[in-house]
């Protein structure tokens, strides 16, 4: 096996993934808020903080989408290693990583049944630059306004307009991550 | 004068404390070893096992001696360590019909291939205290023993199935989904029914099958055969290719053979209730398996009366001592900030309500 | 230190990942309860335990964590789930409520506001608000899916009509973001006006297998009428030894002959304005030592 299936996991699993997952915790519950967030280390082109999110929160019990644009051997080796989470088509995923461009369109995912709202998908965003500018948010977690450079706008208010149906976001660049619940309204800024 | 209760934690190290005093009684008396109890209260032990859903016979009887004899209290401390213990796998279904029974009685048939097996039963003791057994020291005197018949026992049922007789139950490939490891969600299916039963609590399910049998939701069950012995628990190894033993333990089965159905399309056929439990607990295994048949009405197009034992919310939601017990008991928690909220409103309601009588005595 | 024969806060790892991610999702939807396979914990059902495993799948080793029961830090069971963290957890603990990054709860909401950088975790006994109006869990989802919440407006004009008033005097419920009713757990109706707060409530139900959330700042509204406003007022008593005007108080009986007094529920709280210099109208009653050895 190579050695970089091998390397790049949590060092103190239970302590780091901890962190980890305190980051994202605070990050989808403020949405707006960029967070750092690292540990693990995957092959390109994964970012350490959607690597991190990835052997935080997935495993067996969880499948995974890897949109085109992530698609390759080294990186699945990776997450199978590193997680035994199975791969799967986007329609089918818990979770799915990729950039914004690969991952839509939207529709693909399952977005939660009126029962249950919460079998939905949560996508993993990998954005070229993460900055509090740009779009404007408001809704839970927002005490007033917060801004976040989002990839585009519509596509969040046409999720939004699904509520309590819908996906949930986070987006990654190096090793900071942002989140974007569905009960976020979203407005051009 | 006023004082705040404090010392919650000097309170609770003290009340340990005694408690492991009182655990082992008269230290003139000698201790149980673990030994004994796993010997000779060994239906103690079954009912820990299969309420705790693991196991492990030591492991039981430490619990029962922990728990000093609160049986709840000993599944309980086995749920708690069950629930720590990493997954390697799943065996693969274990086979009753390779059973190597100690006891195997059909109601339904007088004599049948491999006989009536009585066992060890207390069936037909007659339940007269035996002083003799408090002197001790009496060992008891040998069980005449016959040569093992190493063929396997065939199931009842299936003798019925050769003629149709009764339904057959589709064989699913699909592994059950785990109730330990799974949210119970609704309407469940059968083999999470099955796993709510065999580990609900042995009062409950007697007493919901007791009431199908005075009435609500009677299914007409006949015990077509109960059995009890040790099996082989398998598990496939994938490096190797095939299945290998991994460990024997005893369980009993029971299946009845119940009312029939039939429709224009379907001509009539006995149905089936199905009870498993680790260990000797045939009250267990045969309660669960008329309560089994109960739940089933709907599958078999039968009405639902509105008997307990037909809904499964009830049943599965009710079943488990260690959550009833848990949340019967939290009760005796400090709940004075409710409390005191509702002493204001009636204070406040009747203050109201007296103050209305006034006026209208008034006018 | 932590035992070394238990994981990291004592759930294995796959459990707290099944839990964060229930977590994240109650955390998307204000207010809807996630179904979690809750596990069994070293406490009972019931004490608990869905609160502690929220926590447990929530704390770090830099957390200062405060545990209360009924608004205090030294009530048994309270002490009894600090020292389980502290033993798996290896996370600091305080009684002060400002110190503390998560605060675990069972009954009370503490009187100091929280800030953004607090957690406060919720034991949850019951976390269906239209429970005890239908008790299949199957028509209660179809209710929450349908949002048809008739039947719990129904049953506070029925108090209102018999009663002039709300008889609901705590776990009143509340609509979280104009969409889900949800349980507060069972704090009284005077806390509910502050789970609108700048910090994260997570609430969890062990028994019942439920995780939901209230994010910062989430809008959280309880159920009234035009005609009956909702009041979270509660006795008009300022506490004996403090002398707080605004606090939730506990009665406490002194003697048999009817004496009685108010003191403040949130032992933190009331402690603080003591030591800032605030005084009530028992204050200067001296305390008499406490005989723990009796309590054992």
């Amino acid at each position: 096996m190579q050695t970089a299936v091998l390397d790049g996991g949590l060092v103190d699993p239970a302590r780091d993934a901890a962190f980890a997952f305190r980051a994202a915790l605070d990050a989808l519950s403020r949405p707006g808020t960029i967070r750092q967030i690292d540990g693990a280390e995957a092959p390109a082109p994964c970012s350490p903080a959607a690597a991190t999110m990835i052997v935080t929160l997935c495993d067996p019990t969880t499948p995974l989408y890897v949109a085109p644009s992530h698609d390759n051997e080294a990186l699945r080796e990776w997450i199978t290693f590193q997680t035994g989470a199975p791969f799967a088509a986007a329609i089918d995923a818990v979770f799915a990583i990729g950039t914004w461009d690969a991952l839509a369109p939207l529709g693909a995912y399952a977005g939660g049944t009126p029962a249950y709202p919460d079998r939905s998908a949560t996508l993993i965003v990998e954005v070229p630059v993460l900055e509090a500018k740009g779009a404007v948010l408001a809704g839970p977690g927002i005490e007033t306004k917060a801004q976040l450079n989002l990839p585009e706008v519509d596509a969040f208010q046409a999720n939004r307009a699904q509520f309590p149906l819908g996906l949930d976001f986070f987006f990654t660049y190096g090793n900071r991550v942002a989140g974007l619940p569905r009960s976020t309204r979203v407005t051009e800024g | 004068m006023y004082v705040a209760v404090k010392g919650g934690e000097r309170a609770i190290d003290n009340a340990h404390a005694w408690l492991a005093e009182e655990r082992r009684g008269d230290t003139d008396i000698a201790e149980m070893s673990i030994a004994q109890i796993r010997e000779q209260l060994a239906l103690a032990v079954d009912r820990v096992m299969a309420e705790g859903s693991l196991y492990d016979p030591d492991l039981a009887a430490l619990a029962i001696k922990q728990a000093r004899g609160d049986m709840i209290e000993a599944v309980f401390l086995i749920r708690a360590y069950r629930t720590t213990l990493p997954r390697f796998g799943a065996s693969a279904p274990i086979d009753t019909g390779a059973m190597a029974c100690d006891r195997r009685i059909s109601a339904t048939f007088k004599d049948l291939p491999g006989g009536q097996v009585l066992g060890p039963t207390f069936d037909y003791t007659h339940r007269l205290l035996d002083f003799a057994l408090a002197a001790e020291g009496l060992e008891p005197s040998e069980a005449p023993e016959a040569a093992a018949d190493m063929a396997d026992l065939p199931h009842v049922t299936d003798f019925l199935a050769q003629e149709d007789l009764i339904q057959r139950e589709p064989e699913g490939s699909d592994t059950p989904r785990d109730l330990t490891r799974e949210p119970l969600d609704f309407p469940t299916d059968r083999p999470l029914r099955l796993q709510a039963l065999s580990r609900g609590d042995e009062g409950f399910v007697l007493s919901m099958a007791y009431s199908t049998q005075r009435g609500y939701g009677r299914n007409h069950p006949f015990v077509g055969e109960l059995r009890t012995g040790k099996v082989a628990v398998e598990m496939d190894i994938p490096e190797l290719g095939f299945a290998i033993e991994i460990g024997e333990a005893v369980v009993t089965e029971c299946e009845t053979v119940n009312q029939f159905t039939g429709s224009k399309t379907e001509p009539p056929q006995f149905t089936r209730g199905y009870g498993l439990t680790f260990g000797h607990c045939e009250r267990k295994a045969i309660s669960m398996a008329l309560v089994d048949r109960a739940m089933r009405w709907a599958e078999l197009g039968e009405d639902n009366v509105g008997a307990p034992a037909q809904d499964e919310e009830f049943v599965l939601y009710h079943a488990d001592n260690v959550q009833a017990s848990g949340f019967l008991e939290h009760i005796k928690l400090p709940h004075y900030v409710d409390f005191q909220s509702e002493l204001e409103l009636i204070r406040r309601l009747r203050a109201d309500a007296m103050a209305g009588q006034h006026q209208e005595a008034a006018e | 230190m932590t035992d070394q024969a238990y994981n990291f806060a004592y759930l294995d790892e796959q459990t707290k990942r099944m839990i964060r991610r229930a977590i994240l999702k109650g955390v998307a939807v204000p207010g809807y309860q996630v179904p979690f396979a809750s596990r069994e914990m070293p406490m009972p059902y019931g004490w608990g335990t869905g609160g502690v495993q929220v926590s447990a799948a929530c704390l770090t080793p830099d957390d200062t964590l405060k545990v209360i029961d009924q608004g205090a830090d030294d009530t048994t069971n309270a002490v009894s789930i600090r020292k389980f963290f502290e033993k798996t957890a290896e996370v600091a603990v305080t009684e002060k409520t400002s110190e503390a990054s998560v605060i675990q709860t069972r009954h009370r909401i503490p009187e100091e506001p929280l800030t953004e950088d607090q957690i406060l975790v919720y034991q949850v006994p019951i976390p269906e608000p239209l429970r005890f109006l239908e008790p299949s869990e199957v028509e209660t989802r179809k209710m929450h899916s349908l949002e048809e919440y008739g039947l719990m407006y129904v049953k506070l004009y029925e108090d209102i009509s018999r009663h002039g008033e709300i008889a609901t005097a705590y776990a009143y419920p509340v609509k979280v973001e104009d969409r889900y009713v949800m349980d507060p757990s069972p704090i009284p109706k005077f806390d509910n006006p502050k789970m609108e707060s700048a910090a994260l409530q997570l609430f969890g139900a062990g028994r019942e297998q439920r995780i939901y959330a209230v994010p910062p700042y989430t809008k959280v509204v309880s159920l009234d009428f035009e005609d009956h406003p909702f009041d979270p007022s509660k006795a008009p008593h300022p506490c004996a030894l403090c002398g707080a005007e605004d606090s939730y108080l506990d009665e406490v009986i002194t003697d048999d002959r009817g004496g009685r007094m108010f003191v403040c529920s949130d032992t933190d709280f009331c402690a603080g304005r003591r030591a800032a210099g605030f005084t009530g109208e028992m204050t200067n009653t001296r305390p008499a030592p406490v005989d723990t050895e009796a309590m054992a």
